[in-house]
């Protein structure tokens, strides 16, 4: 019988990466995985996840877009299994949707892990406090391991055969219901999950200049924008962009940041980037300490050479 | 309406912190404080919502003494009590023993409505406010930056990946704040004075028993010393070569 049960999120009938590394965490664990899906599309969702190493699919149908009717689901799954472990991944749904999950397991919740690890039924986890600032290895002793892993963190893992799938009806009587949702311009990808951030901040001069951000990050083709506290509290951009302890921590393949001095709150939420390129006049400025390849000069200039050099990269590949 | 602010003493946004010396925490000598940047919109939005609805602010910290200075703060804003759950080990508690004790006060306050920030900027949770509305049985819209309350309805927007979500409830309910949501105001000097010897009663509690164990703690991992490659526009070919090649990143 499984032992971890991991819900996956998904977008019309696609699992999210950050929902595939997730069961990659529970398989590296060793755990053996029931994955739960919901929403439309989960049908085919479902039929997948095999492949990455579920050894169990619960499709949950007619459930009503409500995270409290889903924890309920999941609980009750979580008991009926007798599962030692519930993770999902670390994004905007999973942060709302697990500590609802640990309530009800009357567990407490590790978020937004990095590292996770289990001898026998014991788990460790390792997840940063402060944004970044210090790391904490942390053990539990709960009835039940609940956890969510940052995306873009763990490995996704391979199965062979293909999961078993089971459909089960979903709770109805949520006490939230989600109306509607304004979608974001298509291909638009979050700041959280893209393999590459392009970010901005006050060395652009105004919100006028961005254009050339997202100019780069377009070349990237997988990038998404981000901007330094700076800038978002001066209105030039967005706060779903900001990177930094009070905005969003990423953990890219990738992360450039453009005129961005390195405020001890913006290096929070990003340090643990692969590899981080700075771009700044100032050759003191912080940001260079923790690059791993910096440029001294004019954003203005080096922008439309980098974009253009990045373009021209992509399209001979 | 009988609505309830939950805020928490955390180490200010621009402190470097240092791990203690036996790695089982933080090494609080010399550490600054402040409430965490989400609560004070949380506490805003309590104050705004009262100020259209009627009812009453009480603002709730589990902390240490010290966050007398936190609650006198919102007082002066506008939030009409405070009450500080003492405990000196308000940091160390995990989400659900955190959740456990605020839940409990929730409860004997008769709130309706409950704002906290959407996470504390030192544990970085985001649990305990969700886990509360599961414990009361109540409505919970986290990460919200737009609220409108109708008689016993309301409706929310949350940030998600997918875009904003526009959320329908009812009360009673427990909001989580994110930024945006409002802009929190400052304290006036009528504000300062009238609060300036008001009681903030110190409370005791039920103690809950923690689930997570610290095994240990440690800085961020250094990262290797990098490299500038260049000045200027001409230094972006080695840019992109030292990507490709040394990091194999594009």
């Amino acid at each position: 019988m499984p032992n971890i049960l991991v819900f996956v999120e998904q977008l019309s009938g696609k699992p999210s990466r950050a929902a595939l590394e997730c069961i990659g965490a529970a398989r590296a664990c060793g755990g053996t995985v029931c994955a739960v899906v919901s929403g439309a599309g989960a049908d085919a969702v479902a039929a997948e996840l095999g492949r990455f190493g579920a050894a169990q699919a619960v499709v949950l149908t007619g459930g009503e877009a409500s995270p409290d009717a889903l924890a309920v689901d999941l609980a009750a799954i979580a008991k009926e299994q007798g599962a030692k472990a519930f993770l999902c991944a670390a994004t905007g749904t999973g942060r709302d949707l697990a500590p609802r999950v640990a309530a009800l397991l009357d567990s407490t919740l590790f978020s937004d892990c990095t590292a996770l690890s289990a001898q026998g039924d014991t788990f460790t986890a390792v997840r940063p406090w402060l944004a970044g600032k210090a790391l904490a290895t942390l053990g539990s002793s709960g009835p039940v391991f609940c956890a969510t892993t940052r995306p873009n963190v763990f490995a996704t893992s391979e199965g062979s055969g293909k999961a078993e799938v089971v459909t089960r009806a979903a709770s109805t009587g949520g006490k939230t219901k989600v109306t509607s949702i304004a979608a974001k311009p298509s291909g638009k990808l979050d700041v959280k999950e893209a393999p590459v951030v392009v970010s901005g901040g006050r060395g652009m001069k105004g919100p006028e200049h961005f254009g050339l951000i997202e100019e780069l990050a377009a070349a990237f083709g997988n990038a998404a924008t981000g901007s330094s506290r700076a800038v978002v509290d001066a209105g030039w951009r967005p706060h779903a962009e900001q990177v930094g302890q009070t905005g969003k921590t990423v953990a890219p393949q990738l992360y450039v940041a453009v005129g961005i001095s390195g405020a001890i709150q913006h290096l929070a939420g990003m340090r643990t980037s692969k590899v981080i390129v700075a771009i700044n006049k100032d050759p003191e400025a912080p940001i260079f300490k923790v690059a791993d390849y910096g440029i001294v000069g004019d954003a203005f200039e080096i922008l439309p050479a980098l974009s253009k050099a990045v373009r021209e990269l992509k399209a001979h590949k | 309406m009988k609505i309830v602010a939950c805020i928490k003493r955390v180490p200010t946004t621009e402190a470097q912190v240092k791990v203690a010396a036996d790695q089982k925490g933080l090494d609080t000598a010399g550490l600054s404080w402040m409430t965490s940047f989400y609560d004070e919109i949380a506490v805003e939005e309590a104050i705004r919502t009262r100020e259209k609805h009627g009812g009453d602010v009480t603002v709730v910290t589990l902390g240490p003494s010290e966050a007398s200075k936190d609650v006198r703060e919102f007082m002066a804003r506008g939030a009409d009590a405070g009450v500080i759950l003492k405990d000196e080990q308000w940091h160390a508690r995990d989400a659900r023993a955190t959740a456990r004790i605020l839940c409990a006060r929730i409860q004997k306050a008769g709130a309706e409505l409950v704002f906290l920030g959407k996470l504390a900027t030192d544990r970085d949770n985001s649990a305990v406010g969700p886990m509360i509305a599961t414990w009361l049985g109540w409505a919970c819209v986290t990460d919200v930056i737009a609220l409108e309350i109708a008689g016993t309805q309301g409706t929310a927007k949350r940030e998600t990946e997918q875009g904003i979500e526009t959320v329908s409830f009812s009360l009673p309910a427990l909001i989580t704040c994110q930024k945006g949501l409002n802009e929190p105001r400052r304290a006036n000097l009528k504000g300062i004075m009238a609060v300036k010897s008001k009681p903030i009663p110190e409370e005791t509690f039920e103690a809950v028993a923690n689930q997570q164990q610290v095994v240990k703690v440690e800085p961020p991992p250094a990262r290797k010393a990098g490299r500038i490659v260049g000045e200027g526009a001409a230094a972006v070919p080695a840019l992109l070569q030292a990507l490709r090649s040394e990091a194999g990143v594009i």
